[in-house]
């Protein structure tokens, strides 16, 4: 694997069962996240977005199984590593900022200790003022004051707890930093000024970073580039840029006319129908029954993502065959 | 609050012993026939009325009411009659020790120990084996302490000859602090003990396994996993740590609650403590006793409750003091 790549998933699978029935909540997911690179993946709620996030730090927990695949990071692969050394392998490389911040805190424990117990948990061999200092600057550099290590989570607000989150991912500096919605408990002011805070701390570290969520908006400002999911799948992924002027798949162009636009005056459109229970996947693309541009050959064949133009990538019969 | 609390508490101490059947100078009465001494007839009525003047029984009920209100809140608990003239705050005394060794104790192990096994039993990376312990101590908790204490007796004592029948330390022995009676104590201890922690441990155990639960969904359990602290770190400081925090609660109302709640076991046992004098002054309707010892389970309820509401605080920094 070359060196530049920061964390290269392959055909990653992770399936929940139950009974004898078993959901493919991620299907055959395969990307490369670069170093210092932000990456967002999209998508409807039920596509796959945090289970992907929880199954690359192996968080996932039964009835969801990993099935096959692998992830990449610094030359190992994490998904096949034992518990000991996941163990060690989080947080010191792979950190994550989670979803529910509001919750995310031990609301018993001072933020200093919670802080604390996340180095010594790695055997650094640091002593108590290094961790202090450390942990000072921490907070520095999220915006917030020194007081907060002294401070239990419910003396904090919303916004304050998602900055000290920040601060805990990066008490290690890892080299993949992996944000589920990380504003999206948060209201529209602070979302923009937390994001930007989290932009910030993830430059300075050089880290990569998957931002996942589905504010459209807050990816544009954010992502360098935009994975988007569908029913498990990865059906797009392009450069930001490229993403909202010329979106290839038709759920992208889809998803984008929905969205409300300050330059042009249109109408905005809903996507017709539903995402599709995970249960009863149509044949052929998952997203034909939507799609206003379906063929015959949507509704038979699976369409795999292929790489076409430059860096971009689309699971799509239709761009398949414009690009050929 | 806590004195509302516990002057309703001794009002209606002193209003339910006289709504009894029963009454106190009969019971002596009985006590004087049953030795021969009574003469019955005219003499009788006079040692009724003496006692009832001595006892301030004579009096109308407000007065005796304003009386005990006001001795009671001077920790002047007055005489007990069928052992008259012993002071009750004496018995109470001599009793206590007893009460608070066997029963707090054994009520603070069954405590931790469950606690434990519950924490253990909600988690998913602990021994399999755990899981079986669910029904053991789902029927341990249904079976009454005293039905369990008289099978225990029946098995180690009766027909092991392991331990002895009842009682605090043999009979025939001085109390004293050295080590034989200390042993002594201990042995005479095991039954009454274990019948307690036996049937106590599967309430704090299902109870812990029931916040604990609740605790492992948490968003933060989910962080500290992927901080990636180790297992025990998780489980102590995370889970078990904010799981305990409703079980004090508990424990403070079970510690109050331990004098009374023990009656049975230690008239199973025959132990000299707060509960076997409780009965004994039932059985003979001695006012001022069933007061006294009531009035004092009230104030320990009271108390340890008022102990953990200050000490809650430094548990869990959201409440404030």
């Amino acid at each position: 694997m070359s060196q530049d790549i920061a964390l290269q998933v392959n055909n990653l699978r992770v399936s929940y069962v139950t009974g004898d029935q078993e959901v493919k909540a991620v299907d055959d997911v395969t990307f490369s996240l670069y170093p210092g690179e932000r990456l967002g993946i999209v998508g409807e709620s039920g596509s796959g977005k945090t289970t992907l996030a929880l199954a690359l730090m192996k968080l996932h927990k039964p009835p969801a199984y990993i099935r096959g695949g692998e992830a990449i990071l610094d030359g190992g692969d994490i998904l096949a590593l034992d518990r000991e050394a996941m163990r060690q392998t989080r947080w010191s490389k792979l950190s994550l900022i989670p979803q529910g911040s509001m919750n995310s805190l031990n609301p018993v424990v001072k933020i200093k200790h919670q802080m604390a117990d996340a180095i010594e948990a790695h055997e650094r061999g640091w002593t108590r003022g290094r961790i202090a200092k450390h942990i000072g600057e921490l907070l520095g550099r999220v915006g917030l004051p020194d007081s907060v290590a002294e401070m239990y989570p419910h003396e904090l607000s919303g916004g304050m707890k998602q900055r000290v989150c920040i601060a805990l991912a990066i008490i290690l500096e890892p080299s993949v930093i992996i944000a589920d919605e990380p504003t999206s408990a948060l209201d529209v002011v602070v979302q923009r000024v937390v994001m930007q805070t989290l932009n910030d701390v993830q430059e300075q570290l050089n880290a990569a970073m998957i931002i996942i969520g589905h504010d459209m908006g807050l990816m544009a400002q954010s992502a360098d580039r935009l994975a988007v999911m569908y029913a498990g799948k990865m059906v797009e992924v392009s450069p930001i840029g490229s993403f909202f002027s010329d979106p290839q798949h038709p759920y992208s162009q889809l998803l984008i006319s929905s969205l409300p636009s300050a330059e042009e005056k249109r109408e905005l459109t809903a996507i017709p129908g539903s995402q599709p229970s995970l249960l009863e996947l149509p044949p052929g693309c998952a997203f034909h029954p939507r799609c206003p541009l379906a063929v015959e050959r949507c509704r038979q064949e699976i369409p795999l993502l292929r790489d076409f133009s430059g860096a971009r990538r689309a699971a799509c019969h239709l761009v398949e065959e414009q690009g050929a | 609050m806590f004195f509302v609390v516990v002057i309703l508490a001794a009002t209606l101490n002193f209003i339910i012993p006289r709504l009894a059947p029963g009454d106190p100078i009969g019971a002596v009465l009985e006590e004087l026939r049953a030795r021969g001494a009574s003469t019955g007839g005219d003499a009788e009525d006079e040692i009724v009325a003496a006692y009832r003047a001595r006892f301030g029984l004579d009096q109308p009920v407000h007065v005796q009411y304003f009386r005990f209100l006001f001795n009671t809140l001077r920790f002047d608990l007055g005489h007990s009659i069928s052992y008259y003239p012993q002071k009750v705050e004496a018995a109470l005394l001599r009793s206590l020790p007893w009460t608070v060794g066997l029963l707090a104790i054994s009520t603070v192990m069954s405590f931790a120990a469950g606690s434990f096994f519950g924490a253990m039993m909600a988690w998913p990376r602990a021994p399999g084996f755990m899981q079986r312990f669910v029904p053991m101590f789902m029927v341990l908790s249904a079976v009454p302490y005293y039905l369990l204490g008289l099978i225990l007796v029946y098995i180690f004592a009766f027909v092991m000859r392991l331990l002895p029948l009842g009682g605090a330390y043999s009979s025939g022995t001085i109390p004293q602090l050295d080590l034989d009676f200390l042993l002594d104590v201990i042995r005479h201890g095991i039954l009454p003990a274990l019948s307690i922690v036996l049937t106590s441990v599967g309430f704090w155990a299902l109870g812990m396994r029931g916040v604990m639960v609740t605790v492992l969904g948490e968003d933060y359990l989910t962080l500290a996993e992927a901080k990636g602290l180790p297992d025990r770190r998780i489980f102590f400081g995370y889970a078990m740590r904010n799981a305990l925090l409703p079980q004090v609660t508990s424990l403070a109302i079970a510690l109050g609650t331990v004098a009374s709640g023990s009656v049975l076991v230690e008239v199973v046992f025959n132990y000299p403590g707060i509960g076997w004098l409780l009965y004994n002054a039932l059985r003979s309707s001695d006012y001022y006793m069933v007061q006294g010892v009531t009035f004092f389970l009230i104030l320990t309820v009271a108390v340890s409750v008022l102990i953990v509401d200050m000490i809650y605080p430094l548990l869990d920094p959201r409440i404030e003091r």
